[in-house]
């Protein structure tokens, strides 16, 4: 009988295109609250998934054992009913409901046939007390702060005689007070013997609470850090981490020259009234012609946002500060109007808002500039062909036609149809938000030295990106932001890997 | 060989849009036999259009609303409504027809743009705020019909819309000479335009389909157009209504596929987020596509009301319905940006033959509503399953 509560052995898991987990092994003693480090995309939330059962037995290869015994968990709630509760960073609460009704949601206590409601509150009431929550279980989820609700989980977790609990990240959306709160619940449940497997990217946190670290970094275990031998410290985290060598992949530019200032923001701060929190927080940032400016960061640290907040704000964030566009004061209300003066933003997230995914290739490059191929609001589509297939030649965007609607191609390849669209504005600042997320090496490459061929041809860029690499080897000088702050500049000569995610974890 | 695998290919690409004109064949021939040819003499067919005129162009208009992920139940009402005030207008202020029908069609502009305030500034869905207005021009029609009852109207150059012809100018073999005249007019046209287009495609090196193909394409369409050209003008000719629901078409159409502003509409119906982010002002669209429906929907009004030659207090009920079905049929998706205008035409035509020729076979309407509602059903399954192989 093994003292290990939890045992992982040689997990692989592929998705299409992409192996996500390779061999990964992963084993948690009872009683230990675990860390689950890397980078963004190194495997952490797919191996979370494997376990809980998102992805179910026979989707992956590799054992799951459990208290000893081999798991096959075809669906979540098989591993719900083993005793293994997973606590996403998006919380899965009801905001229209009480607190006790989401605490048994799918767990209801019965009497007969109907639920037995009395005695739910009073189990609920003894689930906050566990979990330090002293607030009515009456209340309405959506009158609770993230912290609190966060709290309702665990004690929603807790109701299921939980004896693997699993955080994704929980402290990301939480205040100082609030996550030092989570913390020390987790102590406290530990000693009740609770097991707690926790993802978190603040190594602050990990290294407060850890008693062990396992690190993974490109889907596969790197190590396991012991805290009782002092090996968590945040240097042999973060060397753990990055610590794969940046390859040619980067084509080299040879000579560098940049032209005035284009873009130019001063004490910039971006509001969401949706969440009711600032998103950018007093950034400041200059870009010239012929640069490219990477600002790196980790997810959820405001950089999507500051640059949409830049491109004619579409989120309806309030804005605060100056941004000047070639040293002139600007106020943009509208994407359009961003466009309009020269701006050109690729999102992240291209099958959500960057693409028409039913539409074909050829009105989905024209969709930004309609008034490029059109006289007088009569569109020439034999001129759409004609620039959809030069687009289609320039940027090899691998198709039999430019009928093709854009929803059946690859990942790269609707990248460069995304690419094809803004270019197609003729833009002087292109913004490109992660631009090789979720594509293959040889499609990366030729992105990479397309956006060095724009630059040489007097194009600025401001690349986002999460691999640490691609920042390292594409920008001429590199921002680091951390939960909507900017928290250090940095020229690329002066640049590496550890500073960039000391910077990030701030 | 090489022809019939071009033909395949083309069938095979284009099924979608071919499965409609192929069931309207089907459902034109079945009614033809049964009825011994009395479905497609030309005074049933003259009759079927006119009488669908006031639903057609409400379909037309619900295409573009359900395009941009929207829909429309205002429209039967306010027709009904904005056709009685014309009637007032006419009637009883005696103000001639060519001065109330352009103000009625401003009313339905407004009335159209308030929906789209609703939707686009306030944020309400489009199904309740719709609703809303439903009520409301319900009890409007109610207002404005209660003291009289059914209002009159005895202009008979206004009652011409619903039910007169264009002039005939003599006969040839009980043919109207006009009617003919236009017939080959739109033929002519139809090659010219053809042949224009394939010339400036071939101008830039682009695949055009072969010139066997081009020209059975062309003696094809042209058949047909001659075809229901030679049925029509065998009665009366074209009237009116068909007239105006062509233009309606036909401007439409072209709006929809040819401009900037239709593209724009397609693209706020295919992923709203990306058509933001593309510089596309989402609220600007959904006001024009709202105020185009309310002028149709004022459009339709006029025609139900010259047809009746008076007002009604029941103008307008389930119009919403009949024109929601039709461009559904049509093949337009719920879940937004595909569809299109000619398709909700045809969608409507479908579901006036179904009527009509049930009509003539004496099908009783318990049957008639069922029938109807089994190829509603049928059109969307149809719809769905080419949509998932084709994915």
């Amino acid at each position: 009988m093994s003292d290990y509560l939890l045992e992982m052995k040689g997990i692989s898991k592929e998705f299409p295109g992409v192996k996500a987990l390779s061999d990964v092994s992963f084993k948690v003693k009872k009683g230990e609250i675990h860390f689950l480090v890397g980078e963004n995309g190194a495997g952490k939330s797919t191996l979370m998934k494997v376990l809980s059962g998102v992805y179910p037995h026979g989707s992956y290869s590799g054992d799951i054992v459990f208290e000893g015994n081999v798991q096959s968990f075809a669906k979540i709630s098989d591993s719900v009913k083993t005793g293994i509760a997973i606590i996403y960073q998006e919380l899965a609460l009801f905001p229209d409901l009480t607190v006790y009704e989401n605490i048994f949601a799918g767990n209801e206590i019965k009497r007969g046939s109907f639920v037995d409601w009395n005695h739910t509150i009073m189990r609920a009431k003894e689930m906050l007390r566990m979990v330090k929550l002293v607030v009515n279980p009456e209340t309405l989820i959506k009158d609770l702060g993230v912290g609190k609700q966060q709290l309702v989980e665990i004690a929603k977790a807790l109701s299921k005689q939980v004896k693997l609990l699993i955080l994704d990240e929980p402290t990301a959306a939480l205040n100082e007070d609030d996550s030092e709160n989570l913390l020390e619940l987790l102590r406290e449940l530990k000693k009740q013997g609770i097991t707690c497997i926790m993802i978190s990217h603040k190594l602050k946190e990990v290294i407060a609470v850890a008693d062990k670290a396992t690190v993974l970094r490109d889907g596969q275990t790197i190590c396991t850090l012991d805290g009782s031998k002092g090996e968590i410290t945040e240097s042999a985290i973060i060397k753990n981490m990055v610590g794969r060598e940046i390859d040619d992949i980067y084509p080299k530019r040879p000579d560098k020259k940049f032209g005035r200032t284009i873009l130019e923001l001063k004490d910039w701060s971006a509001y969401d009234p949706n969440l009711g929190r600032s998103v950018v927080k007093k950034v400041d940032l200059h870009i010239k012609q012929g640069e490219i400016v990477g600002i790196a960061g980790l997810m959820g640290s405001g950089r999507t946002e500051l640059a949409q907040s830049i491109f004619g704000n579409p989120k309806s964030y309030k804005l605060v500060g100056d941004l000047l566009l070639d040293g002139k004061k600007s106020n943009f209300k509208h994407p359009q109007d961003a466009i309009t003066a020269g701006i050109a933003y690729v999102t992240e997230d291209r099958k959500g808002d960057g693409l028409f995914l039913i539409q074909d290739i050829k009105s989905n490059i024209v969709a930004a500039n309609l008034h490029g191929i059109s006289k007088r609001g009569f569109i020439n589509e034999n001129e759409e062909v004609k620039i959809s297939n030069a687009y289609k030649q320039s940027l090899n965007i691998k198709t039999p036609s430019v009928e093709q609607l854009v929803g059946k191609l690859s990942g790269g390849n609707q990248q460069k149809v995304s690419l094809g669209k803004w270019l197609f504005v003729g833009p002087k600042l292109l913004i490109l938000d992660e631009p090789t997320r979720g594509i293959d090496v040889g499609a990366k490459f030729e992105i990479y030295t397309l956006m060095n061929k724009l630059i040489a041809e007097g194009m600025s860029i401001i690349m986002i990106s999460s691999e640490l690499g691609e920042v390292l080897g594409m920008s001429d000088r590199v921002y680091v932001m951390a939960e909507g702050r900017m928290t250090g500049e940095l020229a690329i000569e002066e640049a590496d890997q550890e500073k960039i995610m000391q910077l990030a974890t701030q | 060989m090489n022809f019939f695998n071009e033909a395949k290919s083309l069938t095979k690409v284009n099924i979608r849009e071919y499965g409609m004109y192929i069931a309207l064949f089907v459902i034109m021939l079945t009614f033809s036999i049964m009825t011994d040819g009395l479905f497609m003499s030309s005074r049933n067919i003259s009759n079927m259009l006119d009488a669908t005129g006031y639903i057609a162009v409400l379909a037309v208009g619900m295409t573009l609303v359900i395009v941009i992920r929207h829909i429309d139940l205002s429209v039967g009402f306010s027709a009904g409504f904005l056709g009685a005030i014309e009637a007032i207008f006419m009637s009883q202020l005696g103000v001639p027809f060519y001065i109330t029908i352009p103000i009625i069609l401003v009313f339905g502009i407004v009335v159209g743009m308030l929906n789209g305030f609703l939707v686009a500034q306030i944020g309400i869905p489009s199904f309740v705020a719709s609703l809303a207005g439903m009520l409301i021009f319900r009890g409007a029609l109610l207002m404005v019909t209660e003291k009289t009852g059914t209002i009159i109207v005895k202009d008979d150059h206004f009652n011409a819309i619903g039910n007169g012809f264009i002039p005939s100018l003599g006969k040839v073999g009980g043919l109207n000479v006009l009617s003919l005249i236009l017939g080959a007019v739109a033929i002519l046209l139809f090659i010219l335009i053809e042949i224009s287009n394939r010339r400036k495609k071939q101008q830039y090196n682009f695949e055009v389909i072969s010139n066997s193909m081009f020209s059975v394409k062309l003696v094809f369409v042209s058949a047909i157009i001659a075809y229901v050209t030679w049925i029509i003008a065998g009665y009366n000719g074209f009237s009116w209504t068909v007239v105006i629901m062509l233009l309606v078409v036909i401007v439409y159409q072209i709006l929809s596929t040819k401009t900037v502003l239709g593209r724009h509409i397609y693209a706020v119906g295919s992923n709203p987020e990306a058509a933001h982010l593309s510089g596309i002002s989402v609220k600007k669209i959904t006001y024009i596509v709202f105020g185009s429906m309310g002028m149709l929907s004022a459009l339709s009004g006029i025609l139900y009301t010259a047809r009746l030659q008076s007002a009604t207090t029941t103008a307008g009920t389930l119009f919403e319905l009949d024109a929601i079905a039709a461009a559904y049929v049509g093949g337009v998706s719920a879940a937004g940006g595909v569809g299109k205008v000619t398709g909700s035409i045809i969608g409507a035509i479908v579901m006036a033959s179904l009527s009509s020729g049930m009509n003539l076979l004496g099908v009783g309407i318990s049957y008639q509503y069922m029938i109807r509602g089994a190829v509603l059903a049928a059109a969307v399954i149809f719809d769905v399953m080419t949509r998932k192989k084709r994915s």
